[in-house]
């Protein structure tokens, strides 16, 4: 760490409308593991495109190991040691391991060389792979191994990792840490580019801290809480949803062994899954994206139907009940996918407004819509849940994705629902919008409604919930209460690392 | 280098715009191709756009614009409730036909007996005849997700068939010394949807007024049209808020049939006369450029409608008064389909110029 690989001065990059960075310098030294934290927004992804060739600098320069460093493309990046994971994947389903890395390689070497070439470098890290495997049959850790061991092949001298544990259960970070500090013992600094406070504490042995652009504080993560990163990181100082003291009523929402076969042939359908849920109750449901998330929420809010007795709502069947139905005797959803499934995009928030409020706040009257109560409405939800658009009539595309997050989760809650079931309520969300969006959820519990919230935010989980199951390929696990369950436990529930018993031999 | 921005949301101002644009723009192409024929192009347009309407003999062609107009309307309407959805009823024109066919047919069978219940029993068999042959591809893409894109256009030319066969057949003039063709429904007064031929009034007229009406109220005040508007824009948030797919597919195919078949009732009880052979010209296709040259918005659709009527006509003078090939004036409206999709990217996106960056 005594050295400095890379070192950043004054980097300034504008786009119509907004300075994605402002003036940022910060050195990265060799073989250190250096944290770049900021809400969404604040800039990290493109100082990170600047250092990888994606975008160019309006002004500032980099060096690299002493020499002026400006790569006019990613390849001239990745000729001077840098390599960058991805947060989405770029690989073809259909195509093995080995072939996925070949695609990405300048000249790549016969495939059998290859193979043994991925082979070595797994075993070495300690990221288990057969190169021969086909890449849709992975799960998302599996995958993102293919991607870094892509990029270890190319000998890096600084490896990018763009939020890498979102995808990832407990172990499986485990296991990715191990190999980052193998890395970084060996010589290789690491940009590690995350929100998770704890993993940064855990692993990063220096912090940059982005805010609106600018680089605004400097910190060693293992010797800055948690708290103090996030209000480096807001600006503000943060207030914890608090949950007041609840008292559990009856049963409100129960799921009887419900299998439902996922409409999608990439989903998840779900095996045998039982829940229920009190009044004044939420149940948290963990586990890695993909596991049979979207078909849970969909088999709660009516759109996919099941035998009448295997959902029930304060008793009663309800699996042959559509959406409308449902929301009408209080159970009321909000996907995850917030443009296309929870919002239609080219409508306007009054529109938007309509589109589950309809029943319950009164909106038509046989049949005809009262728009002008619509637009009531809809004010009402930007007004609580403090949505920044000029006003209803705006389409619900022209917001920022934590905007309408909260125009999304705020239409729900302001309904009075007496179940309520969310999926990844805070997800893209600034960290003082995600605890508003909590404590409104908490305070709907505390007057007695039932809440199930879908989640791969574990700290989301453990912070809101009072009890605790996860998803994993569709089968749902034992809930659990949330006190006292360690992150060891959950991992578990999650299923373990996905195939990796070869790292526990 | 020119970049497409897209825009934070649909501008107003274009959609608004662009149909204006697109006119005058296939104005001047149009121009443009009757001057490479050989032809006045500014004496072509004005024999197009303003003679029918100001010309000389005005008092004739405006009665036809209401002739022309009100089936194009009447299908378009129809069509634009599906097309919104993202429910493609391709086959108008053969719903046209069975809807006169049907409608026709019952007329026929009261002949000679004149009595007042006769026009509106023929009315409710047009609209069940076209309702009945849209719910095949309606039905058959329900139960068995088959493409009505395929099925509604294939089941235009089973309709022409089979109506050759009826005028050859069932539905011939017994009275028609042996040349095919019924009988004609405008000298039988009882079944004939005139109301008065000299202003080019017909029932259909009235029918195609009240479906703007109608289809205005329903996608801006009802729930069902907000499902319809829903489920064009976002599908997947049209099923979380409760719409049943399946019922949407069987209400616009069945709604759009119904009105192509009142359209193609009207048309044979009126205009046409006579169930014939050569009974359909296209109205059910024409619709189609209709629709979305009134943006799928029942207002624009009347206007599109009347301007669609206007180019037959003013094309067919400018036809007999100088010479201009058929083919060219269909060149020209499709022009204008052309003009008006290729400009409808405008709405939603914004055309800069940028300088090149690393990409």
């Amino acid at each position: 760490m005594s050295d400095i690989l890379l070192s950043l001065k004054g980097l300034t990059k504008a786009y119509p409308g907004v300075v994605a960075n402002d003036n940022v310098s910060f050195d990265i030294g060799t073989g250190e593991v250096h944290a770049l934290l900021g809400e969404n927004g604040a800039g990290k992804s493109t100082l990170v495109k600047m250092i990888y060739g994606l975008v160019k600098p309006d002004s500032g320069t980099m060096t690299l190991r002493g020499k002026a460093f400006a790569p006019a493309e990613p390849r001239a990046a990745r000729a001077d040691g840098i390599a960058m994971v991805f947060q989405h994947f770029s690989l073809f389903d259909a195509l093995n391991v080995a072939e996925n890395i070949a695609l990405g390689m300048e000249n790549p070497p016969p495939m059998r060389d290859l193979a043994a070439r991925i082979r070595e470098v797994s075993e070495t890290y300690g990221l288990p792979l057969d190169p021969y495997r086909t890449v849709g049959d992975l799960s998302a850790g599996e995958r993102q191994r293919v991607e870094i061991i892509r990029c270890l092949l190319q000998d890096p001298k600084l490896l990018i990792m763009d939020e890498p544990t979102s995808v990832l259960t407990p172990q499986e970070v485990e296991i990715l840490f191990k190999t980052l500090r193998k890395l970084s013992a060996e010589g290789t600094a690491i940009l590690y580019i995350s929100h998770k406070l704890e993993e940064i504490r855990a692993l990063c042995d220096h912090a940059t801290v982005l805010r609106l652009g600018k680089n605004v504080g400097e910190c060693v993560p293992a010797e800055t809480s948690a708290r103090d990163m996030a209000e480096l990181m807001v600006g503000t100082a943060l207030k914890t949803p608090t949950r007041a003291g609840r008292d559990m009523g009856d049963v409100a929402l129960e799921i009887v062994s419900l299998d439902a076969k996922s409409p999608s042939a990439f989903g998840t359908s779900l095996k045998s899954v039982s829940l229920s849920v009190r009044k004044g109750e939420v149940l948290g449901i963990g586990g890695v994206a993909g596991n049979g998330q979207d078909e849970l929420l969909a088999v709660l809010s009516g759109e996919i139907l099941t035998a009448p007795g295997s959902v029930k709502l304060h008793g009663r069947p309800i699996g042959q009940t559509g959406p409308t139905a449902r929301r009408g005797i209080g159970l009321l959803t909000a996907p995850e996918e917030r443009l296309g499934h929870a919002a239609a995009p080219d409508m306007s928030l009054t529109e938007n407004a309509m589109l589950t409020g309809s029943v319950r706040e009164n909106l038509e009257s046989r049949g005809f819509l009262k728009w002008r109560t619509a637009q009531g409405f809809a004010e009402k939800i930007i007004e609580a849940f403090d949505v920044r658009t000029p006003g209803p009539n705006n389409a619900a595309r022209s917001l920022s994705g934590g905007n309408l997050q909260k125009f999304v989760i705020g239409r729900e809650v302001l309904q009075r629902p007496e179940v309520l079931v969310v999926n990844q309520p805070t997800w893209g969300v600034d960290a003082s919008a995600a605890a508003a969006i909590r404590q409104a959820i908490l305070d709907l519990v505390a007057k007695g409604a039932a809440v199930i919230c879908i989640s791969q935010d574990l700290d989301e989980l453990m912070e809101i919930s009072d009890r605790f199951a996860a998803l994993n390929e569709g089968r749902l696990s034992e809930p659990r209460p949330t006190t006292g369950l360690t992150v060891e436990e959950i991992g578990l529930m999650m299923g373990g690392a996905h195939g990796m018993e070869v790292a526990h031999v | 280098m020119i970049v497409l921005e897209k825009r934070p949301q649909a501008s107003q101002l274009w959609s608004l715009a662009t149909p204006v644009v697109a006119v005058l723009a296939t104005m001047v192409f149009g121009g443009l191709l009757f001057a490479l024929l050989g032809t006045q192009p500014v004496e072509a347009i004005r024999t197009i756009f303003w003679d029918p309407l100001f010309g000389e003999f005005a008092f004739y062609y405006r009665p036809q614009l209401l002739v022309k107009g009100a089936p194009l309307v009447l299908i378009a309407i129809g069509l634009s409730l599906g097309f919104k959805a993202g429910i493609w009823n391709i086959g108008a024109e053969g719903q046209y036909i069975i809807g006169a066919l049907t409608g026709a047919g019952v007329g026929l069978a009261f002949y000679p007996l004149e009595a007042w219940y006769i026009f509106p029993l023929m009315v409710i068999a047009g609209a069940l005849g076209g309702w009945a042959w849209a719910m095949i591809p309606g039905v058959l893409k329900v139960r068995f997700g088959t493409n009505e894109i395929l099925v509604s256009l294939m089941l235009v030319y089973v309709a022409e068939q089979l109506l050759a066969s009826m005028s050859l057949g069932l539905l011939k003039n017994p009275q028609g010394f042996g040349f095919p063709g019924s009988r004609n429904l405008n000298e039988y007064e009882s079944a004939n949807s005139w109301i008065n031929q000299n202003a080019g009034l017909h029932w259909g007229v009235v029918a195609a007024t009240i479906a703007v009406i109608f289809a205005y109220v329903l996608l801006n005040r009802h729930m069902l049209g907000f499902h319809i508007r829903l489920t064009g824009d976002a599908p997947r948030a049209a099923r979380f808020a409760g719409v049943s797919p399946g019922r949407l597919v069987l209400f616009c195919l069945g709604t759009s049939g119904m009105l192509a078949g009142l359209a193609g009732l009207f048309e044979v009880a009126g205009p046409a006369g006579q169930v014939s052979i050569d009974f359909n010209t296209g109205y059910g296709f024409t619709a189609i450029i209709v629709a979305f040259l009134g943006r799928l918005h029942p207002i624009g659709i009347l206007l599109a409608g009347l301007l669609m009527a206007l180019t037959y006509i003013g094309g067919e003078i400018a036809q007999s008064q100088m010479g201009l090939p058929a083919a060219a004036i269909q060149v020209f409206q499709g022009m204008l389909l052309f003009f008006l999709l290729a400009l409808d990217l405008l709405t939603n996106y914004r055309i800069r110029l940028k300088s090149r960056e690393v990409a």
